[in-house]
Formats: C-alpha cells, sequence, structure tokens
C-alpha cells in the first residue's frame, strides 16, 4: 500500500513529466511548421514537388543588368551561375543590395521560375556572406 | 612598446591568478575563520593590474597605434575619440578584455564584501573564479591576444564599421558584460558551496545581491542593444530573434528564475539543489552564447572575423565547466525533503521558474535547430519571429495571470480570501480591452487576451501598490518591476497590434497618399561631413484626419573608411507614437525606396523595460539596508 506521502509525490511528478511532453510538443510542432528552407535556383530546378504555399528563403547573387524599378516593386534575378530564377519584391533594399552582390530573399515560389520576395536580408558589411551563400559560391568556383 | 607593455601586463595577470589559488589553498588548512593579508592584498594587486592592461589598450586606440594588428583592424584616425575608445571592446579581442576584468572586478569585491560569511566558502569562490579568469586569460594569451604587432607598422588603419559608431553601441557591451559575466561569481560561488556544504539560506542571502545586479546590468544592456536595433538597423522593429539576442535572452531567463528561487531559499530552506544548478545554468548559458557568437557557427547580424581554433578552444572550456560541475553536483547531491505545500507561495514562485525554464527551453531549441539540422541533413534552414511568436504569446497569457497572483500568496499555507477581488479586477481588465479595441477597431482574439491578461497584472500591482502605501510595509522593488513587466506587454501588444507599414518607390517631386497620410518627397541634398558624405531627403508627411504636417530627414551615408553605405532612420518620436522612415536609393536609379512606418507606443516600451531594472536596483538597495 503507498503511503499518502508517496502517493502524493507520484501525482505530483506524473503531473510535471505530463506538462514537460506537452511543453516540448508544442515547441516541436510549431518549429517543424515555422522553419524556413535555404535554397538556391538550382536547388529549385531540381525539386520533384514543388510547395508553393510554404515560405522560404533563396540565395544567390543578383545577375548583372538583371534590376528593373518600376513603381511598386522592384524585379530583379537571383542567379547561381547555372540556373536562374526571376524575384519580385516591394519593400526596402537593404544596405549593399546591388548588381553582381549577394543576396538573400525571403519569400513564396509562385512557379519554379517565379519567385515574391517579402523581405531581402539585411547585411551590414560589404564582405559578410551570410554561410549559406558562402557554400553555395564555393561549389560553383 | 605598448605592445610589450600589455603583454607582460597579461603574464603578470596570468601569474597572479596563479599565486591566488596557491595562497588559498594554503590558507584553507589553515585554523580560524580570517583569511590572511596577502590574499586581499594579491587580489587587490590582480584587479588594479588587469585595468591597467585594459588602459595599455584603450591608449593604443586613442593614439592610434598601428602597430598593433587589433587596433590597425578597427580604428582609424579620423574617428571621433569616443569611437576611438569604444572601438577598444568592439571586436573579438577587445572584447575578451573586458570579460577578463569583469571576472576579476566580481571576484574583489565578492571577497571583501561577504566577511560575515565562512573562510572557506570565500576561499572556494575565489579559487573557482579564478581558474576561469585563467582559462580566459589564456585564451586571450595563445589565441586572441590584441597586443599582437603588425610589422612594418601601417600608417593608417582600416576604421570601424559605422553602424558601430555609435553612443548606444558604445555602452551595449560593457553593460550586456557586467550582465553575463557578472553570472560567473555565483558560478563560482555554488561550486564552493557545495564542496564545503555551507547551504541554504547563508548561501542564498551571500549570493542574491550578485544575480540581482547582474540580471539588471542584462536587463540594462538588452534595452540598449534593442534601441540600437530600433534606430540604426532601419527595419523598424526593436526584437527580431536573431541569434545573438536571443543568446543574451538564454541567461536572462535563468537569472530571473534564480532571483526568484532563492527569496524560496533564503525564507523556507527549501530547493537548494535547484539553486545551484540554476546558478551553474546561468554561467554555462553565458559562455555557450558567447561561443555560438564567436565561432561563427550561428548565422546573424553581429558578426566576428571568425576563426575555428576559437571555436575550439572555447567549446573545450565549457565542456570542462559543464562536467566539473555536474560531477561536483552528482556527488554532493542528497535527498532533502520538499515539504511544499500546493497552495502556497513556494508553489507560485515555482510556477514562475517552470515558465522560465519553458521560455528558455523555446529560445535554445530555435536558436540550435538550424544549427543540427545543417551538421545531420545538410538541409539549411532558420528559424524566424513566427515560431516564437507562436509559442511563446500565448503562454505568456497565462504567465502574466500567475505573476499578477503569486505575490499575494501567503507562504507555507494559503487560504483564498481574496477571490473577489480578483473577479472584479479581471472585469475591469475586460472592459478596458474592449475599449480600447472598440475605439482602435483592431481585433485578434490573441492580442485580446495579451491586453487582458497585462491589464489584470497592471491594475493588481497598483492595488498592491495603494495597499502598501497604507500599511507603510514596503516591498517597493517587486511592485515596481511587477507593474512595469505589465506594462511592457502592454506596450508590445498594442505596438504590435497597431502599427502601420508602407512602402513605395519614389522619385523627388512625387506624391503618395494612403490611409490617412500623404507623403511628399521635397528634395534631396548631399552635405559633406568630417568622416562621411551624406544624402539627405527632406519629406513631409500629412496626417489628413488632424492636419499636421511633420517634416522627415532620412540619410544615406557614404563612409570612406571603411567604405561602408548605411541608412540612418528618420525618427519623430512623441508620447503616443514615433513616425519612421527610411529612405534607400536602388541600384544608382533615381528611385528611392521609402518605407513608412508608424508605431505607436515606442517611447513607453523603452520607459517600462529601464524601469523593470531600476525596481531591480531598489531590491539591491533594500537588501543592502536590511543588512
Amino acid at each position: 500500500m503507498l503511503t499518502k506521502k508517496v502517493k502524493k509525490r507520484v501525482s505530483f511528478l506524473s503531473a510535471l513529466l505530463c506538462l514537460s511532453v506537452i511543453a516540448i510538443f508544442i515547441i516541436l510542432k510549431s518549429l517543424s511548421s515555422n522553419i524556413l528552407y535555404f535554397k538556391s535556383p538550382t536547388d529549385i530546378k531540381n525539386v520533384q514537388d514543388l510547395n508553393l504555399s510554404k515560405k522560404i528563403r533563396v540565395g544567390g547573387m543578383v545577375k548583372k543588368n538583371s534590376i528593373t524599378v518600376k513603381n511598386e516593386e522592384i524585379i530583379f534575378i537571383i542567379t547561381d551561375f547555372k540556373n536562374d530564377l526571376k524575384v519580385s519584391y516591394s519593400g526596402t533594399v537593404p544596405n549593399l543590395f546591388s548588381e553582381e552582390k549577394g543576396v538573400v530573399a525571403e519569400g513564396k515560389l509562385q512557379d519554379k521560375k517565379f519567385f515574391i520576395a517579402d523581405r531581402i536580408l539585411a547585411k551590414h558589411d560589404e564582405n559578410y556572406m551570410p554561410p549559406e551563400l558562402k557554400d553555395i559560391m564555393k561549389n560553383v568556383k | 612598446m605598448l605592445s610589450n607593455l600589455g603583454n607582460i601586463l597579461l603574464f603578470i595577470n596570468v601569474f597572479l591568478s596563479v599565486l591566488i589559488i596557491y595562497f588559498a589553498s594554503q590558507n584553507i588548512k589553515t585554523s580560524g575563520n580570517s583569511i590572511s593579508e596577502t590574499i586581499y592584498q594579491t587580489t587587490l594587486l590582480q584587479t588594479t593590474l588587469i585595468f591597467g592592461c585594459f588602459f595599455t589598450l584603450v591608449a593604443a586606440f586613442i593614439t592610434s597605434d598601428f602597430s598593433l594588428i587589433n587596433v590597425f583592424e578597427n580604428s582609424h584616425t579620423s574617428k571621433p575619440l569616443l569611437y576611438k575608445i569604444s572601438g577598444s571592446w568592439g571586436n573579438h579581442e577587445g572584447s575578451l578584455m573586458l570579460w577578463v576584468i569583469i571576472l576579476t572586478i566580481f571576484s574583489f569585491f565578492f571577497l571583501i564584501n561577504n566577511k560575515t560569511h565562512p573562510k572557506n566558502y570565500r576561499l572556494f569562490t575565489l579559487i573557482f573564479q579564478n581558474i576561469i579568469i585563467l582559462g580566459f586569460l589564456s585564451f586571450i594569451l595563445f589565441n586572441s591576444n590584441p597586443f599582437t604587432l603588425i610589422s612594418p607598422a601601417p600608417k593608417e588603419g582600416l576604421g570601424l564599421n559605422p553602424i558601430l559608431q555609435d553612443p548606444a553601441l558604445a555602452i551595449h557591451p560593457p553593460l550586456l558584460y557586467i550582465g553575463f559575466v557578472g553570472s560567473s561569481i555565483y558560478f563560482s560561488a555554488a561550486m564552493a558551496s557545495l564542496i564545503t556544504n555551507y547551504s541554504e539560506k547563508f548561501f542564498a542571502k551571500s549570493i542574491k545581491n550578485w544575480v540581482l545586479i547582474s540580471w539588471v546590468f542584462q536587463t540594462l544592456g538588452i534595452l540598449v542593444g534593442s534601441i540600437w536595433a530600433y534606430y540604426e538597423l532601419g527595419w523598424g522593429g526593436f526584437w527580431f530573434w536573431d541569434p545573438v539576442e536571443n543568446a543574451s535572452l538564454l541567461p536572462w531567463f535563468a537569472m530571473t528564475a534564480l532571483f526568484h528561487s532563492l527569496i524560496v531559499l533564503e525564507k523556507r530552506n527549501v530547493l537548494y539543489f535547484w539553486v545551484i544548478i540554476l546558478c551553474l545554468l546561468t554561467f554555462v548559458l553565458s559562455v555557450t552564447g558567447t561561443f555560438l557568437v564567436r565561432s561563427g557557427i550561428l548565422n546573424s547580424v553581429h558578426t566576428f572575423a571568425n576563426d575555428p581554433n576559437r571555436g575550439i578552444y572555447m567549446l573545450s572550456f565549457l565542456c570542462l565547466m559543464i562536467f566539473s560541475s555536474l560531477f561536483l553536483l552528482f556527488k554532493k547531491y542528497r535527498k532533502n525533503n520538499y515539504n511544499i505545500n500546493f497552495n502556497s507561495k513556494e508553489t507560485y514562485v515555482l510556477i514562475n521558474n517552470w515558465f522560465m525554464l519553458f521560455y528558455l527551453l523555446t529560445v535554445l531549441i530555435g536558436t540550435l535547430y538550424p544549427i543540427f539540422t545543417d551538421a545531420l541533413t545538410e538541409n539549411k534552414i532558420s528559424v524566424g519571429p513566427p515560431f516564437y511568436n507562436a509559442v511563446i504569446i500565448p503562454v505568456v497569457v497565462i504567465f502574466l495571470f500567475f505573476m499578477a497572483i503569486g505575490p499575494n500568496v501567503k507562504w507555507i499555507k494559503n487560504k483564498f480570501d481574496n477571490l473577489i477581488s480578483f473577479i472584479i479586477i479581471f472585469i475591469l481588465a475586460l472592459i478596458i480591452n474592449f475599449i480600447i479595441v472598440y475605439f482602435f477597431k483592431s481585433f485578434t482574439i490573441l492580442s485580446n487576451l495579451i491586453i487582458i491578461s497585462s491589464l489584470f497584472l497592471i491594475i493588481s500591482s497598483l492595488i498592491d501598490l495603494k495597499k502598501s502605501l497604507e500599511k507603510s510595509k514596503f516591498d517597493l522593488a517587486r511592485i515596481i518591476s511587477h507593474l512595469s513587466f505589465g506594462f511592457l506587454i502592454l506596450f508590445i501588444g498594442l505596438n504590435h497590434n497597431f502599427s502601420l507599414e508602407e512602402d513605395f518607390n519614389m522619385k523627388v517631386g512625387d506624391t503618395k497618399s494612403f490611409n490617412n497620410y500623404e507623403i511628399k518627397f521635397k528634395k534631396l541634398e548631399v552635405k559633406n561631413f568630417k568622416n562621411y558624405k551624406s544624402l539627405i531627403g527632406d519629406l513631409e508627411i500629412k496626417d489628413k484626419k488632424m492636419s499636421q504636417i511633420k517634416t522627415l530627414n532620412p540619410e544615406i551615408r557614404i563612409y570612406e573608411s571603411p567604405s561602408t553605405l548605411t541608412y540612418e532612420a528618420a525618427i519623430k518620436t512623441n508620447i503616443i507614437k514615433d513616425y519612421y522612415l527610411t529612405m534607400s536609393n536602388i541600384d544608382r536609379s533615381d528611385f528611392y525606396n521609402i518605407k513608412f512606418q508608424k508605431k505607436p507606443m515606442m517611447f513607453w516600451i523603452w520607459v517600462s523595460c529601464m524601469v523593470l531594472a531600476i525596481g531591480g536596483f531598489l531590491r539591491v538597495f533594500q537588501n543592502a539596508k536590511s543588512n
């Protein structure tokens, strides 16, 4: 027969365990629905099942002579020197956004060739490249 | 010359640390309860010399001595004096000097301020603290020496990144470091307490002010960093869940949990091992954060030049810390009875701790997850604000209710005799919420819940304030901090809900209309300043409803050394709202991208965060008075 004290402790510990399991479950559940995958234009071309509803990040270089400015949007092409992706964006471009410089755009794909960005990631240093981009550039060279 | 002086001072400091450890271990063996004068003198000398060492570096920056690589890489003769000085801790090597100074100062003050506590406990704390100091000194000497020479000495330095040339950023690192490096002292004290079996109540008394001081500085450091990000980075927000911001938040959660459970330990003599675990955890998290930032593993706005050796050194140091503290913890762990009643203040403090650990876990997982997926699956991912908002915001709602009820619960055994007053407060909060919603017409369930729960906390804290003023039995520190936290969440909620953001691509002369506003791009000027050129826009914002006209002047600055472009946001602050405007050129065309934001309650977010920290300071004074 369990004493009252032990019973109390067991129920307390099991409640705590349940709570922590629920907490971890909630964290991981929202993690899986909120992560952003990073892709290069080549990755996108090679992808089989295209998920248009999910946000992703695309990185590469801004192609030479590709920036067009319209009234409400900026259109440019991201390239990894193998494949291109057309991007439309309306919003503030970061410090060092310019042709033939690295760029990371966040948004949704419309199809395999067209991407609508809602954020262009800021970089503060000319020599700084996001680690994701570095790997892509390494593969090219 | 300065390089030699600096190196000599560093070596002497290594020697002194070893000496202190030796003296202290000799002193432990003697009977009696006094610490020998030699130890006091050596610690004083150590503190003086580490300051000397730091000032040598500052002097090198002030005199622009480019024979030091560190100065060459991070300074420039044309830089204003303030930024020459702050440049000395704005880089990896110099910031480590700041680490060691804070480690040493805390070690010194802990030694001389705790004379009522037993000798061996203080000596062991000193020993552990000096082991940590030695660890960082050797890191500086063998890997990140700020006094390394370059030959031949260059004529001119490379300059400091202009976005770092800012008064807020000059004081941000020292504040933040006092916070998370300060946590080292209760790491050492916890280890010492385990070894000497100096436990419970008195241990809590000896460290509580140190925890509070580090918490206050951590809070201020985060605040200043956040203000800087708001006006300098041009995104118009104040918190981005950037990995580095997260790294500063992790120890903050642990500290907050710690000083709440310290109250229980001091009053009721329970939760000793839990407190020890939190002490150890706080400093481990601080070092982990530093490791993640400095090793370059994380992708973030804070970029330090990376070097793999650096990461390996810090990782081994971190492992050593974790394993030795875990070893000691398990060796000394003994069962103690937790006689805690379910309905008591003790439980409520524990609830605070669970919430803090939940936040901590969420942020930790969100920050580390991309590293693991990258290593395991080569999938590159990032975890952004949506994750944190989805997990943390709903939990904050419940947390605020507990935060309001907790302080009024009695120790040991409580009876709910004030249930009716809580119901009245709740109804009051509901009414105010609906008034706000009615006037501003904005509706999401979550934002309503946030506003209701924060109002609940605010009103009950105000009632507590009134009661304690009548009784003259004061717990002002607690009330102020809880109250301002309630306000902080309320203002963040309002800010989030009623912000307005519009983007346009405009040429000079264009006019655009949206909502109740009209925006006019009047002219563009070029001006020359001492170390940069500036393109200054002149824009007019008309509030059609109030028929008010405001002129804002966003800038694009072009710096020479290093050649960098920065955008200066134009911000018009008043008590209720901020107008926030940034301008950026689109690839050298005639078009400028203009981003307009209306940010309500920004000023009050800063103020309530400040008051939160003041509450902590007040508690330190109260403690000092009662001792």
